[in-house]
């Protein structure tokens, strides 16, 4: 396994919000989530704020806000009420901006700002970029809050599961099981203690939306969690986050410590009877706990192994009680739900796939960055007009979806809408919502050794046919990487992959063909031109050339 | 319900042990604290050593064939000393893409170190992590601690032997 120290630590800072005494004639959003805080994001607010203060600018507010969603031209600062976008902002050159600010007419209009913006329909991610992560007053300012307070005085545990089932709302983490049947089946266990838990284990390489999620709007996942644990009857959530994200880590244990101040976790919330409280677990780096079973494992302090299903976790999770398990998007959707209904969220999508779907956009793509688009909208309306295309306008190849169980999407199906079905359809995944893009730098048996590679060392090994099966999937990929491997290997290799997807005991196991299956689905010419013609056509792999038989 | 185990001493009179074992007392001494209490101990001491494996199980009550079992299961947690300087480099999806694997042969074939590995005079270990989060950045690394982006195995190097 890859060895994961210690990340970048987060410093601790005060926030560093230059508040107006008066009316607020502008206001300067510095975005402060990883990828903009790894550009020196901080020392732009500080300085920004001390500019802003040594120019005479009292009306103006300087704040720290979340992820603004274009994480390629980091870092980001924006004036709301122009909506002007300040890309790649030194610390050191903020005069700029503040002329920008000084031009700001009182009871300005934004300005639209072009497609990656415009596209979009922002629900589980509303308050990104909108509010500071670390202000619960900006949180309730933006509705916050107001779904639970709702729902604690007017409903019942019923009525609040039955919303979530008229809205459509399914699993975001990937498999999309339909959430109010989820929450139905924990409510109805036998049990006294439920849990609640919040698996932000993010570990498909090249997703990073619970990551953004988390840094930039906090409250919304313990308000998600609260609703969930009202309407599931739980008293105790966790939170199981990996290590790799210290700025999250560190916002959650800000969010939970404000909020348990402010009345809204702990005894007797919002001055009811509803108790319930929220604690962070810390992951270690093991890409199988993303697995219900393998994270209670996890939480329980033991080594991350998935056992099998049932009984599920539902009925027989955490320390043996009934346990709702949802991912971070999937709680950042309840509040926006409870609070504008579920036929409006409903009225949204496509087929059975209700609502949004929060993408994480990397690869050779121009705008990298994270998105949020109604379920139905075309791949290629998300991959070019929201990003921007292909870098260096080279032809597109392929978009991986679903993470390393899930597989690559050619060229021909870039009108498919998005959504769980079709995404299946096409040999795919949706997956927690990565989607990486590649170009025809790309060699699509490499990306399939890859994934493999992926999977092999992060196979928990306690079935066979994923700890013995990955690995030799891996080494037949590599030798068809290498030119050394014949037509009977990759006969061998499809008998393997299927055995293994039958097979394997949880989702990493059963997930690890499908790179294989699409691959060979889409581009088997590949795969010949390796074994048959000993060349890489796109060059990546180094084949030796061949022994000429005299 | 009361811990039915005597609480052993820290191995050293180290101070960092105190947080160690604050943290572990926090949850109550019990065995599921076990991998927080292992964080604990790698971010006081940079690596967890026998004695801070046996410590950590005694405590809690968990017997050390299963502290060792969990510390060796989850990547994040090491066993041995790192260099003074760390380098990760980040083998996501969206780096590999972009030339994370250039920049290990890179580091290899200049430094002479593969990931895992520290340098013979100790100043510089090589890891690779599974992804960053740093998507945006590809291909990215972490130099001590401090995030770089886009960056070139030439670069990299350089600045690294500079260090």
């Amino acid at each position: 396994m890859s060895e994961q120290p210690a990340a970048a630590r987060p410093v601790r800072h005060r926030a560093a919000v230059a508040t107006t005494a008066g009316e607020t004639r502008a206001s300067a959003y510095v975005c402060e989530a990883a990828s903009c805080m790894s550009a020196q994001a901080h020392d732009i607010t500080v300085n920004l704020a001390a500019q802003c203060a040594a120019a005479g600018l009292t009306d103006v507010m300087v704040k720290r806000v979340g992820c603004l969603g274009l994480c390629a031209a980091g870092p980001l600062v924006e004036i709301p009420q122009t909506g002007e976008l300040f890309a790649q902002v030194k610390p050191g050159d903020l005069g700029g901006l503040i002329t920008a600010l000084k031009h700001v007419k009182p009871g300005a209009t934004p300005k639209p700002q072009g497609p990656f913006f415009e596209k979009q329909l922002r629900v589980a991610t509303e308050n990104m970029g909108r509010v500071d992560p670390e202000s619960l007053e900006d949180y309730v300012g933006r509705g916050g809050y107001e779904a639970l307070q709702s729902v604690l005085a007017d409903m019942t545990s019923t009525e609040v599961r039955e919303v979530i089932s008229q809205s459509g709302l399914r699993g975001r983490g990937g498999a999309g099981y339909p959430t109010a049947l989820k929450w139905t089946t924990v409510a109805k266990a036998e049990g006294k203690q439920k849990y609640v838990i919040c698996n932000a284990d993010e570990g498909d390489p090249g997703a990073f939306m619970d990551r953004s999620v988390l840094e930039s709007d906090p409250f919304r996942i313990l308000e998600g969690m609260a609703i969930a644990a009202f309407a599931v009857h739980a008293t105790e959530g966790y939170i199981y986050c990996r290590a790799e994200y210290p700025l999250a880590v560190a916002r959650l244990r800000t969010a939970i410590r404000l909020a348990q101040r402010a009345g809204f976790l702990g005894a007797n919330i919002a001055d009811t009877s509803f108790t319930f409280d929220v604690q962070v677990r810390l992951g270690a780096g093991a890409f199988v706990c993303g697995e219900e079973t393998a994270l209670i494992a996890s939480v329980e302090g033991k080594r991350g192994t998935p056992r099998p299903r049932p009984p599920y976790p539902a009925v027989e999770g955490l320390y043996g009680c009934p346990t709702l398990i949802n991912n971070v998007e999937t709680f950042a959707n309840v509040p926006a739900i409870l609070r504008k209904g579920a036929d409006w969220y409903a009225s949204i999508g496509l087929g059975k796939s209700r609502g949004t779907k929060v993408f994480a956009l990397a690869g050779r793509i121009v705008n990298t960055g994270l998105v949020e688009v109604p379920m139905g909208m075309t791949l290629r309306e998300i991959i070019y007009d929201i990003g921007g295309g292909i870098i260096d306008g080279r032809p597109f190849k392929a978009v991986q979806t679903g993470g390393p169980s899930g597989g690559c999407i050619p060229a021909d199906y870039l009108d498919s809408p998005v959504s769980y079905e079709t995404l299946i359809d096409l040999g795919s995944f949706m997956g927690s919502g990565g989607m990486i893009v590649m170009d025809d730098t790309a060699c699509m048996v490499d990306v399939a050794r890859y994934f493999q590679d992926f999977c092999r060392d992060e196979s928990c090994g306690k079935c066979t046919p994923c700890r013995v099966g990955t690995t030799q999937m891996y080494r037949l990929l590599d030798q068809i990487t290498r030119g050394a491997a014949t037509m009977d290997d990759l006969a061998t290799l499809e008998r393997l992959a299927g055995i293994v997807q039958k097979t394997a005991l949880c989702g990493l196991g059963q997930g690890a063909p499908n790179p294989i299956f699409s691959t060979l689905r889409y581009f088997r010419d590949e795969y010949m031109a390796h074994i048959v013609d000993r060349v890489c056509p796109a060059g990546v792999c180094t084949i030796t050339p061949v022994e000429v038989m005299a | 319900m009361p811990v039915l185990h005597a609480k052993p001493a820290p191995p050293s009179d180290d101070k960092r042990w105190k947080i160690v074992e604050t943290r572990m007392r926090r949850m109550g001494d019990r065995p599921y604290a076990l991998i927080e209490a292992l964080h604990a101990a790698q971010e006081a001491f940079g690596y967890l050593d026998e004695s801070a494996l046996n410590y950590v199980g005694d405590t809690l009550g968990v017997p050390h064939s299963r502290v060792y079992g969990v510390a060796t299961f989850y990547s994040y947690f090491t066993l041995k000393p790192q260099g003074e300087h760390t380098c990760v480099v980040c083998t996501g999806t969206a780096c590999y893409i972009n030339g994370a694997k250039d920049i290990l042969a890179g580091i290899e074939r200049e430094l002479g170190v593969k990931p895992k590995q520290t340098t013979p005079d100790g100043k510089l270990s090589i890891l690779t992590a599974r992804c960053l989060g740093a998507c945006s950045l590809a291909p990215a690394v972490i130099v001590d601690g401090a995030v770089m982006g886009k960056i070139g195995a030439a670069d990299l190097v350089a600045q690294l032997e500079a260090m």
